[in-house]
């Protein structure tokens, strides 16, 4: 074979492996925007599920850490104040009159104030808090576990999914239909870890931690985690909740199981 | 006798079309099987699986481009961050990779790179992640779901790899091997690879890479990708006690996925220098080519 030829093939050989890997890359970046293509993602989100919950029983506990174990600083993630006038004149009246309610799916529908949430049996846990982007922080939490709420509020039969809503507008201009909301199963609402959490490391939750109170569900990421809490919702489907996605970042396109 | 006359088996098939496409080794050959069918399935589905997952991990990576050790994260000592510098007018002018505190400028490739013309701040380059802008929720649904396909053929290939008995045949470096490692190393560092019937089987160094690819990285990376998640944690704790924290598990991914590239890099580079197309016949029709007589011997 003379040389000429062989460089050719050569130059063909790296040429066409170039051509490859664009066309996959761009076919990748294509097959993600098809519907088939994300509704196989979508199913995948619900092996993950139904493979987590073989290992991972009701009742299985994140990690606990030694009071030596917690962050210096915590970092505040997400809204870092809600900024609306109401939430304002709250603030300033140090949450006397914030109202934590449980209603929907219920047979007695509750109503809070941060006193009420405070003369609960507490429960205080040192965990790690695991953001979506990747990052970590450990922090001493306390808070009424959300179960014994639940059974105050006695969940209806057909009840599956607790809708968390919040303070925190979600847009620029503050548009109060857009605030911040999050959805959990039933059965991890109900978890021994999942706290209305008013204190952060001692001290009463700031304002950029979510301030006056917040959930805490420790198996799952941040953002399952929603702050400024003010409604609870049990519903039994999802549909019709915002964009209808169960949380303001899975509308954006963030998996409902935020277990992984 | 024409090629037409014999009779269509994978061997003269693959005979007709290396022909056809001018890529029949010179001189005496013969072939021998070398690849079971699925150690080539499982060994291109990997392929694809490493890349999709390298590429949606980096852009994974770019959501918080920095690596830490133990369970939480430390912000202001991080063991390696990518990030950028802006001027006055927030226009980003420089790239740095940060390692242990020390600063190297990476302008263009790593902390900042052009994406649509500008030099915008972002970990690893948009030609490096999947998809190509920084996606975070997307790149997470890519990342698991091929997570899934390479756990599967994993367990698949582990199974079958015992039963036919190709890893303790075949993979595990043998005391001899070990023993001529030395010579091994060395032999490939001049670019000499074994020829005839010797290149039948993996050579000592093969068995070693191979061997630690599968048996330490595989298992390594998918742990600690499984202590990243906080309700696996809640069902196994001692997995991150095993890696010394969340986050310390979270580098050691990272580490292996470039543990990964790393071998994949040397692996391409022999394949090609020990002959491309015979390997990549091997690869995936099974059949070899040993060169030097017409028969086996």
């Amino acid at each position: 074979m003379t040389g000429s030829l062989l460089l050719k093939r050569r130059q063909f050989l790296g040429r066409g492996l170039a051509g490859l890997g664009t066309l996959l890359l761009s076919g990748c970046y294509d097959l993600s925007q098809k519907p088939w293509f994300t509704g196989i993602l979508g199913e995948v989100e619900n092996l993950t599920r139904a493979a987590q919950h073989l290992f991972a029983g009701p009742h299985t506990l994140a990690p606990e850490y030694a009071k030596t174990d917690i962050a210096p600083m915590f970092r505040a993630n997400g809204t870092l104040d809600p900024g609306t006038l109401e939430y304002k004149a709250h603030a300033a009246a140090g949450f006397r009159l914030w109202r934590v309610t449980v209603s929907g799916l219920v047979e007695r529908p509750v109503s809070l104030t941060m006193d009420d949430i405070r003369k609960l049996p507490q429960r205080t846990q040192i965990t790690r808090h695991d953001c979506v982007e990747g990052w970590s922080a450990i922090g001493e939490w306390t808070g009424p576990q959300l179960s014994l709420i639940l059974a105050a509020a006695r969940p209806k039969a057909n009840a599956r999914y607790a809708v968390f809503y919040c303070a925190d507008p979600m847009t620029a201009e503050g548009d109060p239909d857009h605030k911040y909301y999050e959805s959990l199963a039933l059965s991890e609402a109900a978890h021994p870890q999942t706290i209305l959490a008013h204190r952060l490391n001692g001290a009463p939750l700031d304002v950029a931690h979510g301030a006056p109170v917040r959930l805490r569900a420790e198996r799952q990421l941040g953002y399952k985690q929603p702050k400024y809490l003010e409604r609870i919702v049990l519903t039994d489907s999802l549909a019709g909740i915002g964009g209808g996605k169960g949380g303001y970042w899975e509308d954006q396109g963030y998996t409902w199981y935020g277990g992984i | 006798m024409t090629i037409a006359d014999q009779a269509v088996s994978p061997r003269n098939l693959t005979a007709r079309l290396r022909a056809a496409l001018g890529l029949a080794p010179a001189g005496p050959h013969y072939y021998v099987y070398r690849h079971k069918a699925f150690v080539r399935a499982g060994h291109w589905i990997n392929a694809l699986c490493l890349l999709v997952l390298l590429m949606s991990g980096l852009n994974i990576f770019n959501a918080h481009p920095a690596l830490y050790w133990g369970n939480g994260s430390n912000f202001d000592h991080p063991a390696l961050m990518l990030g950028a510098y802006q001027d006055e007018f927030g226009q980003v002018t420089r790239g740095v990779t940060e390692i242990g505190g020390k600063e190297f400028d990476t302008t263009g490739v790593l902390g900042a790179s052009r994406y649509g013309g500008d030099l915008i701040s972002r970990g690893f380059p948009a030609w490096a992640t999947l998809p190509g802008p920084n996606w975070l929720a997307l790149a997470r649904q890519w990342h698991f779901a091929f997570a899934w396909i390479l756990v599967i053929n994993a367990f698949v290939f582990f199974v079958l790899g015992f039963r036919s008995r190709h890893f303790l045949k075949d993979l595990i470096p043998t005391r001899a091997d070990i023993a001529h490692l030395g010579r091994e190393i060395l032999e490939h560092v001049r670019l000499r690879f074994p020829h005839g019937e010797t290149a039948r089987r993996y050579n000592g160094l093969q068995k070693l890479a191979y061997s630690v690819v599968i048996f330490v990285l595989g298992p390594l990376i998918v742990l600690t990708g499984l202590t990243m998640s906080p309700t696996m944690d809640s069902a196994f704790p001692l997995l991150p006690i095993l890696f010394g924290g969340r986050q310390s598990a979270r580098t050691v991914h990272f580490l292996c996925a470039f543990s990964f590239l790393g071998f994949f890099i040397i692996h391409i580079a022999m394949v090609v220098l020990s002959g491309t197309w015979n390997n990549l016949r091997s690869m995936i029709t099974g059949w070899y080519a040993i060169q030097g007589q017409e028969r086996r011997p």
